[in-house]
């Protein structure tokens, strides 16, 4: 199944008055060079036909969707299995479609950011795969919760330097990310693992992810001969959410829940600003200036969001709601006590606020799986 | 004759701190609003932006230094730098008025390219990354002067002057008659003289913060007097 545009907002890089491009001239040219290579790219099927084939044999692609009756008795509360991929999250579909599209842009050198260290696995994979150079940025604070991962990443090679600034987490790991790419452009592509950023990445992950949705929705109307009533996946920057939403946007009848960290909710408390090179609903002052976040999950700690889901929460498309770390730490254990599937804490929020609705037909973006978190879980 | 230009971070120092700048020789000011996360800074402005905000200088106390400044300098220019961020939450067009009226002469943003917002008049930077026809454009739109960003990276001290910098040098001459200003990696006398050899301005901001923290008004002034006296001097050393 090849990503599609499915929004139908992706040509501009707004979203209504979300997204633009808010970034230093030294990255205009580059930025202009990847949108360009990203449109060849997408309209050649030959591209496409690789990825899938990548999708296919490498990451295990299709991955399915999984009722679990044990977690909700009496529902039918499907997951979709994210956790299954290879690496262990959502992450590598967006990774394996970048490190391509930087092959044809002829980047040898790859840069990326990483908050729980999955995307930063990803991408050190894909580097791995594919010959390149790959630099993970990562908070001082994030390597010593998520130690696990920065081990595997230095296994495949990756370089991983920690952000020391501020925060110490996934938002200054994006800072430093941008910061080494405006300085190493013409060898470098910056391959972000999330909705957000300038033009035309919320576009570029969006459409990487889709894939997630668009599995998803065929799977469930092969299931129960309908699509589902909601449809929840858990949002830090937004992008195993957006990938979810994208095969489901096009039914007006199935309800989208976003679920934010409590600690962390840009779209439920936050205001319109400028983070990280676009305008979308960012926690920050009314001066502008950004605010420190807290999510138990580090893949959620972020206070930004991609913009895209800031104009589906401006338009009443999606619904975003909220848990807190105790919810999706009790949502982490029983999936694991009735399911006998340990998930990532990220999708644990979206679990916890699934098993509250009242539909009858829900699915659920299992995003990506738990062995990250143990040391998290376990000191509680 | 050539001009330089001294960054200095808002704070409850910067109204000396800019006094003794131009004592020095300084002929432009510029005045950092700090933003939590500014994507163009090296380390020395970095730590400088943390120092800033912990102290409490958010738009509005910024605002209230600038005036400060103004007090204390005459009338040499005077331009607030930041980022986009501080517009959207301000009010751009509301920013640039009561910037203004505060006293500056002119505004940088460090992240709003060249055709973004065009209803807030700016100094515009360009790199050199930047194509020639979008320096052309850059110049077209510019406030006074072009920013001329030498290095390919961001702001902070470097070891040499940047290669980079003669060709961007040349191109910008041959599609816009505006001045140009240098800045990003500039921080010694002798680079700041072989700048001035290209250019029409220096502009000079890690290195001067660096001073001001480590030896105040009077060691600025002289750190500033250095500068002035290696740009005054007839270059000895051949441009590029």
């Amino acid at each position: 199944m090849s990503p599609r545009s499915v929004s139908g907002t992706e040509t501009t890089g707004w979203y209504g008055h979300f997204g633009g491009s808010f970034v230093p001239e030294t990255l205009v040219p580059a930025l202009d060079e990847l949108e360009q290579g990203w449109r060849a790219q997408r309209a050649d099927s030959g591209f496409r036909e690789e990825l899938d084939r990548l999708g296919r044999t490498y990451a295990g692609r299709p991955t399915p969707i999984y009722l679990a009756e044990g977690l909700a008795p009496g529902r039918r509360l499907y997951l979709k299995r994210e956790d299954l991929c290879h690496t262990g999250a959502h992450k590598i579909n967006n990774a394996l479609g970048q490190v391509l599209l930087a092959r044809e842009l002829g980047k040898r050198r790859i840069v990326a950011e990483t908050g729980a260290g999955q995307h930063g696995v990803a991408v050190a994979t894909v580097c791995a795969r594919f010959g390149m150079e790959s630099v993970v940025y990562m908070g001082a604070e994030d390597i010593r919760r998520q130690r696990r991962n920065v081990e595997r990443m230095r296994l495949l090679g990756a370089d991983v330097r920690p952000a020391e600034f501020g925060t110490r987490t996934l938002k200054e790991a994006i800072s430093e990310a941008i910061r080494d790419w405006i300085a190493n452009v013409a060898t470098t592509h910056y391959l972000l693992g999330s909705c957000v950023g300038p033009h035309p990445y919320p576009e570029i992950v969006r459409e990487f992810q889709a894939v997630i949705g668009l599995e998803a929705r065929a799977q469930i109307v092969e299931e129960e001969g309908r699509a589902p009533d909601v449809v929840v996946a858990c949002v830090g920057g937004g992008s195993n959410a957006i990938g979810l939403f994208a095969g489901f946007l096009d039914d007006p009848e199935v309800r989208l829940v976003g679920v934010e960290a409590a600690g962390a909710a840009s779209l439920g408390e936050g205001r319109p600003g400028v983070l990280h090179g676009a305008r979308s609903f960012v926690l920050a002052d009314e001066e502008g200036q950004i605010l420190e976040t807290h999510s138990v999950s580090a893949g959620l700690d972020y206070p930004g969001v991609g913009p895209e889901h800031a104009f589906l929460r401006e338009t009443g498309r999606v619904e975003y709601v909220r848990a807190t770390d105790g919810e999706a730490l009790d949502a982490f254990h029983l999936l694991a006590q009735r399911e006998g599937i340990l998930p990532a804490l990220e999708p644990a929020h979206a679990v916890a606020r699934a098993l509250d609705l009242e539909e009858d037909l829900v699915l659920v973006g299992l995003s990506g799986r738990g062995d990250k978190d143990l040391e998290v879980v376990l000191s509680r | 004759m050539k001009r330089l230009a001294i960054y200095l971070m808002a704070g409850p120092e910067a109204p000396d701190l800019a006094a003794a700048a131009v004592a020095g020789g300084a002929d432009l000011v510029e005045i950092g609003f700090p933003f939590s996360d500014p994507l163009a800074d090296g380390p020395v402005i970095r730590r400088a932006v943390e120092r800033a905000l912990a102290r409490g200088m958010r738009t509005r106390a910024c605002l209230e230094c600038l005036a400060e400044v103004r007090a204390r300098v005459g009338d040499v220019p005077l331009v607030p730098m930041t980022y986009a961020a501080l517009l959207e939450g301000y009010g751009y067009e509301r920013f640039a008025a009561d910037a203004r009226a505060a006293g500056a002469t002119g505004l940088i943003v460090a992240d709003l390219p060249v055709h973004a917002n065009p209803e807030v008049r700016r100094v515009q930077l360009v790199a050199p990354t930047t194509p020639t026809e979008r320096i052309r454009s850059a110049g077209g739109r510019t406030d006074g002067w072009l920013y001329l960003v030498s290095v390919t990276g961001t702001t902070g001290p470097r070891q040499e002057l940047s290669p980079q910098l003669p060709p961007l040098v040349k191109r910008a001459r041959t599609v816009t008659d505006v001045p140009l200003f240098v800045g990003f990696g500039i921080s010694t006398a002798e680079q700041v003289a072989r700048t001035a050899a290209l250019a029409d301005g220096v502009v000079v901001g890690s290195r001067a913060i660096e001073v001001a923290e480590r030896s105040g008004p009077e060691g600025l002034r002289r750190f500033v007097a250095e500068l002035r006296e290696a740009i005054d001097r007839p270059a000895v050393v051949p441009a590029g």
